[in-house]
């Protein structure tokens, strides 16, 4: 991106800011949030249970991806490697569980604590580094990450771990499907909402400035270097918290969460859904399950017009769904 | 144990040249023309089955790799031509997503054509037996063979890159690409022809390894990142510093894998060894990635010009 754009990107984010976006993008948001939240629950009603996981999957995906486009779309910095936090937070969930500690206030905290304890150390070491380096710097940190619980044989290893019984609320019961989507999708309304004041806020503006010019950004006397990582660390926590949740979606957990193709996946939503607006990666996690469901349904070799959608949408389609509702659905 | 090391020191030194074989032609896209390919990784493999199905066509494998060496760099050429040459003037991200969805639709492509299967590749007898290259120390013969073919495209490659015109146009868009234009040369030509020979050392790579390991689907996407590894541990752009990290990685990987276990033992108690050995050992590569990176952001050996 030259430099002219970014400064134009800058400004789009700096008009009026209104949580749900602006026109046309603002209807279609709150519909689709809308949908989201009472479509899996009149399915659920008439007895089809399917749609109910679903949606959660789409929702806890969501979470890590609205939390990915803070530093990637906002922050400009590329991560190739969230799909580790995702990872962590997994584990944070499985462990504690296999030594029968069940108490979700101890497995989210620890989550959440957790990938933000990794995001600390791999972004202080990450963030001295630009470009295509922290391109690659990130994708080391996961590949380390997965390696480590790979080996874990206690843990499962290879062959993941099931989670017998999911995480104890105390007064919630998460075992019930519906229960435990109200929450996901509680959490994830609340995730939104979190990142559209970080980035409507003086943090959220100084960060924004650093994608665009850092150099500026310097001379102003911001030291960008520490704003960089706080982003990266909240960014890490939330995709912890997606991770505890995505384990407790399961019942099982893998280290192959944390794979480079994972990472990629994340990095896919985020940009199909729109890169730097704050409800983009909704639509993106949305668009790339239900893609994933359909094409599956249809042929084992899904994959093919899968690649071929990914290699058409960054050729041709800029700022993902987000930018083709704002244009009107002009590519 | 002495033996032993020898000879996990050339299965190191084999890795290293299969290393630099897929780091070579990352070096001469990334460091060229900028794209970061992660698809480099399905030319590797396109490069084992077209050479599986070429052996079992010809009855010989030497005439298989010799006959899908240019069938793989004309694929590099189109996959240049389609697709790559649109996105030079993209971010690096939108390299990274483009050659994602190209990797599921080659593995698919694949699948389509040859069954979920792997294929293994017969080598011819004089091939497959074994040499006694020390007194004592008996190793594959085709390991021998791989090793001894990788360090002689090293030098053609350094031939080339230094001798010849067209290593002269290399260096030069490399360093300039503006320039090197403005003086007439077919820049988007001489992008794709590079780009169709950093296919074809990919693809010997993926033939070289295919009658040892068999032609998997995936096979390119974990060695592809060890490759951008090498490339970031030697210097981005550096053709020499791709070779030196190759084998570097390629040794050090190899022998953390045989011995870590048995180097913690003597400082840890084994059961810990046992679990730290094999974690720490795929570990290793990434870590000496990392820690270049925080010390050495720009590798071990830059290109002078940059």
């Amino acid at each position: 991106m030259n430099k002219q754009e970014s400064i134009i990107k800058l400004d789009e984010h700096l008009e009026t800011p209104t949580l749900f976006g602006f026109g046309r993008g603002r209807l279609i948001t709150i519909v689709v949030m809308v949908l989201l939240l009472i479509l899996p629950i009149a399915a659920w009603y008439m007895g089809n249970k399917f749609y109910l996981d679903f949606s959660a999957r789409i929702v806890c995906l969501a979470i890590a991806a609205v939390s990915l486009n803070l530093i990637l779309g906002f922050g400009g910095m590329v991560s190739f490697g969230h799909a580790a936090f995702v990872g962590i937070g997994a584990y944070a969930v499985g462990i504690p569980s296999y030594h029968g500690y069940e108490s979700a206030w101890l497995h989210f905290p620890l989550a959440i604590g957790a990938a933000a304890m990794f995001a600390l150390i791999t972004g202080a070491i990450g963030l001295r580094t630009k470009g295509v380096y922290f391109i690659m710097i990130t994708m080391a940190f996961a590949q380390m990450a997965y390696y480590f619980f790979l080996s874990l044989e206690e843990y499962g290893g290879d062959d993941g771990m099931t989670l017998w019984s999911r995480s104890d609320f105390g007064f919630l019961n998460i075992s019930d499907g519906l229960t435990f989507f109200l929450l996901c999708y509680a959490l994830l309304v609340l995730c939104v909402y979190l990142v559209f004041r970080i980035v409507h806020s003086r943090f959220g503006m100084v960060l924004r400035g650093c994608n665009s010019n850092e150099i500026r950004m310097k001379a102003l006397g911001y030291n960008t270097y520490a704003y960089r990582l706080t982003a990266y660390v909240i960014s890490g926590a939330m995709c912890g918290l997606a991770g505890a949740l995505i384990a407790n979606l399961q019942d099982y957990i893998t280290a192959d969460t944390m794979t480079w193709t994972r990472s990629g996946e994340l990095m896919f939503m985020v940009i199909l859904g729109g890169a730097g607006s704050v409800f983009g990666p909704v639509f993106g996690a949305g668009v790339f399950l239900l893609l994933e469901e359909i094409l599956s349904a249809y042929t084992i070799y899904w994959h093919l017009p899968f690649g071929l959608l990914l290699i058409l949408s960054v050729l041709f389609i800029k700022g993902g769904v987000n930018g083709l509702i704002r244009r009107g659905w002009r590519l | 144990m002495s033996t032993l090391f020898l000879i996990q020191l050339l299965n190191g030194l084999q890795l290293g040249v299969l290393l630099f074989l897929l780091a070579a032609g990352l070096t001469l896209v990334f460091g060229i023309m900028d794209f970061v390919n992660l698809a480099h990784g399905s030319l590797y493999m396109l490069g084992a089955f077209i050479c599986a199905s070429l052996t079992f066509l010809t009855g010989s494998f030497v005439l298989g790799v010799l006959l899908a060496i240019p069938i793989v760099a004309v694929i590099g050429y189109f996959f240049e031509v389609l697709i790559v040459r649109h996105l030079y003037e993209s971010s690096h991200l939108d390299h990274v997503l483009a050659s994602f969805g190209i990797i599921l639709i080659a593995d698919t492509l694949v699948q389509l054509s040859w069954g979920p299967e792997g294929i293994a590749i017969p080598l011819p007898d004089y091939l497959s037996g074994q040499v006694e290259i020390l007194p004592d120390i008996i190793f594959p013969t085709f390991r021998l063979v791989i090793i001894s073919s990788g360090l002689l495209i090293a030098a053609g490659l350094y031939w080339l890159i230094t001798y010849t015109r067209l290593g002269m146009l290399i260096r030069a868009g490399a360093s300039n690409r503006t320039m090197v234009s403005a003086l007439g040369v077919d820049i988007s030509s001489l992008f794709a022809g590079v780009f169709a020979l950093g296919a074809a050392l990919a693809g010997i790579a993926g033939m070289l390894i295919a009658p040892i390991t068999e032609a998997t689907i995936g096979m390119g996407n974990d060695i592809i990142i060890t490759a951008f590894v090498v490339i970031i541990v030697g210097g981005i752009g550096s053709m020499k510093g791709a070779f030196i990290a190759a084998i570097l990685i390629g040794i050090i990987d190899t022998l953390g894998r045989s011995f870590l276990k048995d180097i913690l033992e003597m400082f840890i108690e084994s059961a810990s060894a046992d679990t730290a050995g094999p974690a720490l050992s795929s570990m290793l590569i990434y870590i000496i990635m990392a820690v270049v990176l925080a010390l050495r952001p720009q590798g071990l050996f830059p290109p002078k010009v940059r």
